[in-house]
């Protein structure tokens, strides 16, 4: 009975919010200690010369930043540009595959077979990427499935060809580790578009092509923005597809990020390329939500 | 007369649309398969080379009961089917790098997912159920990290953990602090802090969402039965979480497990599984390489497929109740 009411009971001994103090002390150590204290590290290293050793002592140095313009081959900047251009073209490719099969699993097939739709659909993405991008080295690479089967089976070609190492194999190994991520959000929403609408629009005389552009793709929007967001930035930020399957020629920001800090150490340029790769990923992320008005909590729990 | 043909015509015509749609659902069905089949397959190969043609079924990529005993029994022995010797080969089970990094994956995952639950429960509960000075400010940060590149996470902290060493090191010393040095530098610990740092958002949001719909009206009936507010908690609203615990859990475990991105350069001497697979890939390709993959496959889609049984049958709760 002494703990009933007991905020702001006459006889509350202690003045301690306990439960809200005992959730706080976990929540800031892992804000401060693991995103913020890193991020601001980050900053401070960047706007350091290398070797320098804080930044009171030789001032703010914007060499970092400048740098991939003073170079003479540009090449952070190609790399850069390519990061953005390919997962910006990659996300557009991973709508139209995704689009139409969303549509199928949302509002053609009903009950049981849906239920198996959707669970073939989810599975594969349960398992490790690196052994999803492993199992396209299995069919891409110059002994793999497909040589094997050109070569040695249809005898259409000689000789086998390398397919690895080339931007088509980087596309399409690409979409195949981020259709999910585009599906299930598309999915959730044209699930909720009712079936009535849809039968109403026909009734009306509007084509396949009207109901699509009338009705369909309106309501699918806030998935397909949830989609591009999420495809997007597991694209920018992906290693293993551009190492693996994209080879030397599709040198990715991430990959340099990390030559600069494991293989030819020069942490302020590393963390210059890195902070410059966050604000990126984080505008296009913000504009996605502030054009279509949705917020981050509801793109991530569409999931 | 020349619009029923045109009818007709246009019925056959969505006749032929609609097959058009299906083969396209059963190509992309393909697509997602194939290639996880193939390595299967791959991976019960009997040749030495992992690629086709297919030369017999053998496990003795998974394990070799014959390892290390080549040239032993030549002569006829059961195991010696197909072309090579059989002593030679290194299954997954007979490697004991490959175990280890297993070993080292687990210990990491059971971590991240312990320390993912226990604050992801107080985070929620302090997000759903208390307004304090910045709340809003604190909560956009716990978000931050679902648009944080996993490879800028990693620096991030490999950079923080060596400024705090650095630090340490001018006020007591080198010797002084080499315990806490050593816990800083790549290795285990920091990664677990690492993975911790964004799959401990995630938990948090799958925690919050149950909570939320939790009808509070139960935690005050136990209060108004004698129960103090911990009490209350621990007993009606805990229970009530259980299915948020375990989907939650699962998803941190596998998301730690497979973790490559901020991994990568947190690592110190220990390889976890990805981090150990990646760099055999990158020297070259085996057949046990393939077995390792239907070993992750196996395991990942038997919880994949616990979680997904686990929001069906929530669903169907949902919708019946």
């Amino acid at each position: 009975m002494k703990s009933l009411h007991r905020s702001g009971g006459p006889r509350q001994k202690s003045r301690i919010p306990w439960d809200l103090v005992i959730p706080l002390i976990p929540l800031l150590l892992w804000l401060f200690l693991l995103l913020i204290f890193p991020h601001l590290r980050l900053l401070m290293l960047s706007l350091m010369k290398r070797g320098q050793k804080s930044l009171a002592e030789g001032g703010i140095f914007l060499g970092n930043y400048l740098k991939p313009f003073q170079d003479p081959d540009h090449l952070f900047i190609r790399v850069f540009i390519r990061t953005i251009l390919f997962s910006l073209i990659n996300t557009l490719l991973t709508l139209a595959v995704a689009y139409p099969i969303a549509f199928y699993v949302a509002k053609v097939v009903k009950g049981m077979r849906k239920f198996v739709l959707l669970v073939l659909i989810a599975l594969p993405y349960y398992i490790s990427e690196l052994v999803r991008v492993y199992a396209w080295m299995n069919i891409l690479r110059e002994t793999g499935f497909l040589n094997y089967l050109l070569v040695d089976v249809l005898h259409v070609m000689s000789q086998p060809v390398e397919f690895l190492y080339n931007t088509a194999s980087l596309f399409v190994v690409f979409v195949y580790s981020s259709v999910l991520l585009m599906l299930m959000p598309i999915y959730s929403s044209l699930e909720g578009l009712p079936d009535e609408q849809l039968q109403a629009a026909q009734d009306l005389g509007a084509g396949p092509l009207a109901t699509f552009t009338h009705i369909v793709f309106p309501s699918s929007l806030p998935g397909v923005t949830a989609g591009f967001i999420l495809v997007f930035m597991m694209n920018v930020g992906d290693y293993l597809i551009p190492n693996l399957i994209g080879g030397k020629n599709n040198l990715w920001v991430t990959e340099m990020i990390y030559n600069r800090f494991i293989v030819s150490t020069n942490w302020n340029l590393g963390a210059a390329y890195s902070l410059v790769t966050l604000v990126l990923t984080t505008f296009v992320v913000w504009l996605g939500l502030r054009l279509t008005g949705q917020t981050l909590r509801g793109v991530f729990s569409e999931q | 007369m020349l619009s029923r043909r045109g009818a007709q015509r246009s019925r056959l015509g969505r006749k032929l649309l609609w097959l058009i749609y299906t083969l396209y659902v059963l190509a992309f069905l393909l697509y997602l398969y194939t290639p996880l089949a193939l390595t299967s397959i791959l991976a019960f190969n009997d040749r030495d080379i992992p690629s086709f043609p297919w030369y017999g079924f053998t496990t003795d990529w998974f394990y070799n009961p014959d390892f290390g005993q080549a040239g032993l029994e030549e002569t006829g022995g059961a195991g010696n089917i197909g072309t090579g010797a059989t002593g030679g080969r290194m299954g997954v089970f007979n490697d004991v790098k490959m175990m280890n990094a297993i070993k080292t994956s687990f210990i990491v995952a059971v971590a991240v997912t312990t320390l993912s639950l226990l604050v992801g429960t107080t985070t929620a509960f302090l997000f759903e159920r208390q307004r304090f000075f910045a709340d809003a400010a604190l909560y956009f940060v716990m978000m931050a990290p679902l648009v944080i590149p996993g490879v800028i996470l990693g620096v991030s902290i490999l950079s923080f953990g060596n400024s705090i060493i650095l630090w340490l090191r001018g006020i007591f010393g080198r010797e002084a602090i080499r315990p806490i040095a050593t816990l800083l530098r790549p290795g285990l610990f920091i990664v677990v802090l690492g993975q911790f740092s964004w799959i401990a958002t995630l938990a948090t949001m799958v925690i919050s969402a149950r909570l939320r719909r939790f009808p509070i009206v139960q935690e005050e009936a136990a209060m108004d039965l004698g129960a103090n507010r911990f009490q209350a908690i621990m007993n009606v609203t805990i229970p009530y979480l259980t299915p948020a615990f375990v989907s939650a859990g699962i998803v941190s475990f596998l998301l730690s497990f497979e973790n490559f991105g901020t991994t990568l350069f947190l690592i110190g001497n220990d390889p976890t599984l990805p981090i150990l697979f990646f760099s055999r890939l990158r020297f070259s390709i085996t057949p046990e390489i393939n077995a390792v993959s239907v070993v992750l496959m196996a395991g990942t889609v038997l919880f994949g497929g616990i979680v997904m049984g686990l929001g069906q049958l929530r669903g169907h709760m949902s919708s019946g109740g």
